[in-house]
């Protein structure tokens, strides 16, 4: 166990949460940041589809990487995307079929992904299987954490609930209460991506 | 005023490095450079020009010919009220105008409270002198927005274009969107059943204090585009009327009178630019004619440029020193490409009556390309000339 989490494959695991963000530090992957963040249940259920790919497509190419010809890899690379994000995007049909209708084609268009091809190209392709899967977790999961934060602040002020459950009380819309409409709307999201960015950079000073 | 001074002079001490009210020095200079013309001289050696009159004073001219237009608003606003009510001839001037300024007032001052409060922190936080430009936009934002906007609205409003469009740039002098209509597009895209909505937004419902009418509960006015956006082909309003400024719309910006009462000071003090001004006019009046022209539109060139808020927008926004072009050649474009965008918006897109602000938001985002041709255009040319 000791060498399966030694330093540098802890940090290949936790760096992607913080300092390294593929979000907020290399502003990667905001596409479907803006497009199914509107409500929080996508959200997560994006961040985890992302999460399962990047870490099983990074295994993957690790373990490939020393057959495949470096003129074809992107090639290579994208089929093995592809199939991943096939069998999760069947998955969530089967088991998650509302979910699904709501990300509609964004779970397909996680292959075009920037973090997936990044990691890929960065990491994967240069790194043993065990660092590359964990590298895979921990940008996925960076990942998440920013579209969960996003499409908390986006489902709460844009449609007063939570998962679907009513969080704003009914006395406060007797009272004038109004959601606010621009938060369902893409645009808001880049806002409070640059608010969480702000926010990152301002708690971490040496970043900026 | 030599009181005043006195009591400057006075009560300076606790405002200065260890005195007991240090923390509100950025409040102290802001009131006391507003009150009275800092005795700063520029620093010897070099060449520094200090104009005799400085941003606040300008600021203080913009807010002065802003004055007529928001008391004539005022004034409408206790008008309209009390013809929704079928009780015009009770009313008195006086009692509609009393009723209009205290409608007016709460969000008066929510704007300049929300605003001029992060204004006065982000200064103290940064350590910086008090900017003022927040003393023009406080007062146009309650004279863009339809009387019943609820005070909280504006208040979230306020706050979010104040730091997402201006302090985040870098305060007074950077930013690129006009504060205001940053606050009436926040207000617009988030709550539009309270802006343009059902067409009760536009009279003020309810008595205040005794004063005004309570208004039947199915009453409903909309604004003269409004109207047109709904399918009418001519405004139910007469001309007069729309150019006076007795008619449903957002509370400053109904008068062409009022408005070219300020436009005069503006222009007389050269506190605005005339090509501006004049270019959007132009360029609103040739597209309405087209349209016209071409039987898209149904109000001729005249009537586009009187309704809604395509003056307030052409005389106080679009001039905004600030956020317009800057190079000469470069305000006759904008203003141009202003005029025709708010019109070709009115006409051509259903869902939004009224374009100005989105025009103007638009062209603030152009102006800096269309002064970066015109420089460019000018740095090539003289280049020719100095080569030949």
């Amino acid at each position: 166990m000791s060498t399966l989490f030694s330093k540098a494959n802890k940090e290949a695991l936790i760096n992607p949460l913080n300092l390294n963000n593929p979000v907020v530090m290399q502003v990667l992957g905001i596409c479907s940041a803006l497009a199914v963040t509107a409500k929080l249940e996508p959200a997560i259920v994006m961040g985890l589809s992302v999460t399962i790919i990047t870490a099983f497509s990074n295994l993957i190419i690790s373990l490939l990487r020393n057959t495949i010809p470096n003129r074809i890899r992107i090639i290579v690379q994208l089929v093995v995307v592809a199939a991943l994000v096939t069998i999760v995007s069947q998955v969530l049909k089967a088991f998650a079929y509302d979910v699904s209708v709501q990300l509609s084609v964004y779970v397909g268009l996680i292959i075009t992904n920037c973090i997936l091809m990044g990691r890929l190209e960065a990491f994967a392709m240069m790194n043993k299987p065990w660092p590359s899967f964990l590298d895979g977790i921990g940008n996925g999961i960076g990942y998440a954490i920013i579209l969960i934060i996003v499409g908390f602040c986006r489902e709460l002020l844009g449609s007063g609930t939570l998962l679907n459950i009513q969080i704003v009380p009914d006395w406060c819309y007797e009272h004038g209460y109004v959601n606010n409409g621009m938060m369902t709307m893409p645009a808001m999201s880049l806002i409070i991506v640059g608010c969480v960015i702000w926010a990152h950079r301002a708690y971490n000073k040496d970043l900026v | 005023m030599n009181s005043l001074r006195k009591y400057f002079d006075k009560i300076k001490p606790n405002f200065e490095e260890g005195g007991k009210l240090h923390a509100f020095r950025s409040l102290y200079d802001g009131f006391e450079t507003f009150a009275f013309v800092p005795n700063t001289t520029a620093r010897v050696g070099g060449t520094h020009i200090h104009d005799a009159i400085d941003s606040k004073r300008i600021m203080s001219l913009v807010v002065i010919a802003l004055v007529p237009a928001l008391l004539f608003g005022m004034y409408n606003v206790g008008y309209q009220n009390a013809l929704a009510a079928g009780q015009l001839e009770n009313a008195t001037f006086w009692g509609m105008f009393f009723f209009g300024f205290l409608a007016v007032l709460p969000k008066l001052i929510v704007s300049y409270v929300v605003g001029l409060g992060i204004e006065f922190t982000v200064a103290q936080w940064k350590n910086e002198e008090i900017q003022e430009g927040f003393l023009v936009s406080g007062i146009i934002i309650p004279m863009i927005v339809p009387v019943n906007t609820p005070l909280w609205m504006l208040a979230i409003a306020v706050a979010f274009s104040v730091i997402f469009a201006k302090e985040i740039f870098g305060g007074t002098g950077m930013n690129i969107f006009n504060v205001a209509l940053i606050t009436r597009a926040f207000l617009f895209f988030s709550y539009p059943s309270s802006m343009t909505g059902d067409d009760t937004v536009w009279v003020a419902q309810n008595a205040i204090w005794g004063l005004g009418f309570d208004v039947p509960d199915t009453f409903s006015a909309a604004t003269p585009l409004g109207e047109i956006a709904a399918g009418l082909t001519a405004p139910t309003t007469s001309f007069c009327d729309q150019v006076i400024g007795l008619i449903p719309g957002s509370i400053g910006e109904t008068s062409v009178i009022a408005i070219a009462l300020g436009a005069c000071l503006l222009l007389w003090t050269g506190v605005a630019s005339w090509k501006t001004m004049l270019s959007v006019f132009v360029g609103g009046a040739l597209t309405g004619w087209c349209y016209n022209a071409l039987g898209l539109s149904t109000l001729d060139a005249c009537q586009h440029i009187v309704l809604g808020g395509f003056c307030f927008g052409a005389v106080f926004m679009a001039t905004d020193p600030v956020t317009s072009a800057r190079t000469e050649g470069g305000k006759w474009i904008y203003g141009f490409l202003i005029g025709f965008v708010a019109v070709t918006v009115r006409v051509l897109n259903p869902g939004y009556p009224e374009g100005m602000m989105l025009a103007i938001l638009l062209m603030n985002l152009f102006a800096p390309l269309i002064d970066y041709c015109f420089v460019s255009r000018n740095i090539s040319r003289r280049a020719k000339r100095a080569i030949k």
